[in-house]
């Protein structure tokens, strides 16, 4: 677990809202190890969600420098960046966003639209990314017709399809029960224990972070410090 | 599943919106179809090709009446095999009843007309009797007239010697039409015109159209400028024109055609506008976070604004061609329904126009929410902002 999947020096993140401008992230730094589950926790506007977001190459930052998996994401073009997102990394949220009007299969399928895969080998990647999250039987069911836990397990199939080395992961659990909650988490674990996925999660919730290898404290924008699991 | 497939995925997440808009876009296409071929028939220039018959009137209005001196005339003109003329009697049956009543020379009529069918004594006793009428076998169907009865008719225009405008006349024949379109066209009444110059009030040996009946292989266009020619620069200026063009210029009466369409298809397509365009604001505004979670996966800006310009196409393609090929068969209904004489042809040209219309209403319509979904920052849009 020594070579970095993340390297994050001096980032800042500002927000203009209205005349106001607000920094969220104080010239942060972090690394996170190839193989890690990293649990980020902090109370509400500590920068947790900013920073995860950065780290997905969904927002850029203000200034500083972030490496993904050996790529300056920060220098990234929009197009570029949206490219690197298809091909790397994947995400899963806390109400899950799944399209409501497709399948779990064709949810599963939407981001291998984005690659070069004949509709034989998309289906083959989708059953393997279902059976996976053990949902193989629930394939042809839209989202209205699965339970919370399901539809989760359809969005971490998502995420895991197009094989990215990296999971960011916004609150997977907070919308579920205790059980539930668990199962995913034991899910997420088995991903990065068993297929080395790296994990980066946010969650207010203290018994989700300890399923993580360590968790990170952040308060006003900082990084407090680090706890092993 | 494919882009495409997703596309339909998203178009159907409301199926009744979807359908009512589809059918807005129908309806408006359908209108556009019909309206325009309508416009191509009145905007259309002079077609001689193929005309038997010639209607001169006066350059004035057909409401002026020309004198019966001209029928030699006429009929000295090359290529006219014979001369039938008829005058607009204005009648009404019983209260208020318009009836389309003419008085005509009845042989010159029925040599210029034999689609009109009716026994040969019948002709003649129409022609023999002074206060002889004939009526189409629709009109005498629907007032139940025998041969043999006493009609009485008002003029709302012509008034007897007398002051009287009642008039009385004898029904000798009802005719029928050769084919199902004459047959169609049998309601109207035709009067001796010997009589009725005998008997009006106001004035003699006048009338107001001539029919020309052109022998075989006759030039119309030859004969439409010697007759107009003939008496360019005198009392009675003539305008002749084909039947299908005269039969048009009633209409025309009614003001510009072309005109009336273009503001009618202004007003369906402006409030098409409103309908399909916020049907396809509303749709964006719903699933701004989905757009956003396309958009994290790793699609660009310009796929989801693709994607959402390819929902504006799809719904007005599928609803404009459905809606052109309605009046397409529409028009051809119409069409043989009235025996080719009202040709509502919703041709190449009104196709063409049609889906050049369909492309940039889908632009016009999808436009401004593809670009709001091509704008969107993910980060704002995940977060509900």
């Amino acid at each position: 677990m020594s070579e970095s999947m993340v390297q994050i020096r001096s980032v800042t993140k500002s927000y203009e809202r209205g005349k106001q401008k607000v920094e969220v992230l104080h010239g942060l730094s972090l690394e996170i190890p190839k193989g890690d589950f990293v649990a980020l926790m902090g109370p509400s506007g500590s920068g947790k969600t900013t920073l995860l977001n950065l780290i997905g190459g969904l927002d850029q930052p203000t200034s500083g420098e972030i490496s993904v998996g050996g790529s300056r994401i920060d220098q990234l073009s929009s197009g570029q960046l949206a490219n690197w997102r298809a091909h790397h990394v994947g995400f899963v949220f806390q109400f899950y966003n799944l399209m409501p009007v497709l399948t779990a299969e064709a949810n599963v399928e939407l981001p291998l639209l984005l690659t070069r895969l004949s509709a034989a080998q998309r289906k083959k990647n989708v059953a393997v990314a279902l059976q996976v999250v053990g949902l193989s039987d629930r394939a042809r069911h839209k989202p209205r017709e699965l339970s919370g836990g399901q539809e989760q397990r359809v969005a971490i199939a998502r995420a895991l399809v197009s094989d990215p080395q990296l999971l960011v992961c916004d609150e997977p659990t907070g919308d579920l029960d205790r059980k539930t909650a668990d199962e995913i988490l034991g899910l997420l674990q088995v991903l990065n224990r068993e297929h080395g996925k790296t994990i980066v999660m946010v969650t207010h919730d203290p018994k989700a972070a300890e399923f993580a290898r360590r968790t990170l404290h952040l308060e006003k924008g900082q990084l407090l410090e680090q706890v092993a699991a | 599943m494919t882009k495409t497939g997703f596309v339909v995925a998203n178009l159907f997440r409301k199926k009744t919106r979807t359908i009512l808009t589809v059918l807005s876009v129908i309806m408006a296409f359908l209108l556009f179809g019909l309206l325009q071929s309508l416009n191509s028939i009145f905007s259309s220039g002079a077609d001689f090709i193929g005309a038997t018959r010639l209607v001169t009137q006066a350059r004035v209005s057909f409401t002026t009446a020309l004198p019966l001196s001209m029928v030699p005339k006429l009929e000295g003109v090359p290529g006219v095999a014979r001369v039938a003329y008829s005058q607009w009697f204005g009648g009404v049956w019983q209260e208020n009843t318009q009836l389309f009543t003419f008085a005509v020379d009845p042989q010159r009529y029925h040599d210029a007309y034999p689609e009109w069918v009716m026994p040969e004594e019948q002709w003649k006793e129409f022609a023999n009797t002074r206060t002889a009428m004939i009526a189409g076998k629709n009109l005498a169907d629907k007032y139940g007239w025998k041969v043999g009865q006493k009609i009485p008719i008002s003029s709302n225009i012509y008034p007897q010697k007398n002051g009287s405008k009642s008039w009385a006349f004898d029904l000798v024949g009802i005719f029928d039409g050769k084919d199902e379109s004459w047959r169609k066209q049998t309601n109207q009444v035709f009067i001796n015109h010997d009589y009725f110059d005998e008997a009006n009030q106001f004035g003699k040996g006048r009338t107001n159209f001539y029919f020309l009946k052109l022998a075989p292989g006759a030039d119309a266009a030859a004969v439409t400028k010697t007759v107009d020619g003939m008496f360019e620069n005198s009392p009675d200026e003539t305008k002749t024109q084909t039947e299908k063009d005269f039969n048009l210029s009633f209409v025309k009466q009614i003001g510009d055609i072309g005109l009336i369409v273009r503001w009618i298809l202004f007003a369906v397509f402006f409030t098409l506008l409103l309908v399909v365009g916020n049907t396809m604001a509303q749709s964006v505004r719903e699933r701004v976070p989905e757009l956003a979670v396309l958009k994290t996966l790793g699609f660009t800006d310009g796929s989801v604004l693709g994607f959402v310009l390819a929902e504006a196409v799809a719904l007005c393609l599928v609803g404009g061609v459905i809606g052109l090929a309605l009046a397409t068969l529409l028009g051809a209904m119409v069409e043989k329904g009235t025996g080719g004489q009202f040709q509502l042809n919703v041709n190449g040209l009104i196709w063409v126009i049609g889906i050049a219309t369909i492309v940039l209403m889908s632009m016009a319509v999808g436009l401004l929410p593809a670009l709001r979904a091509r704008r969107l920052k993910i980060v704002d849009a995940l977060a509900g902002r």
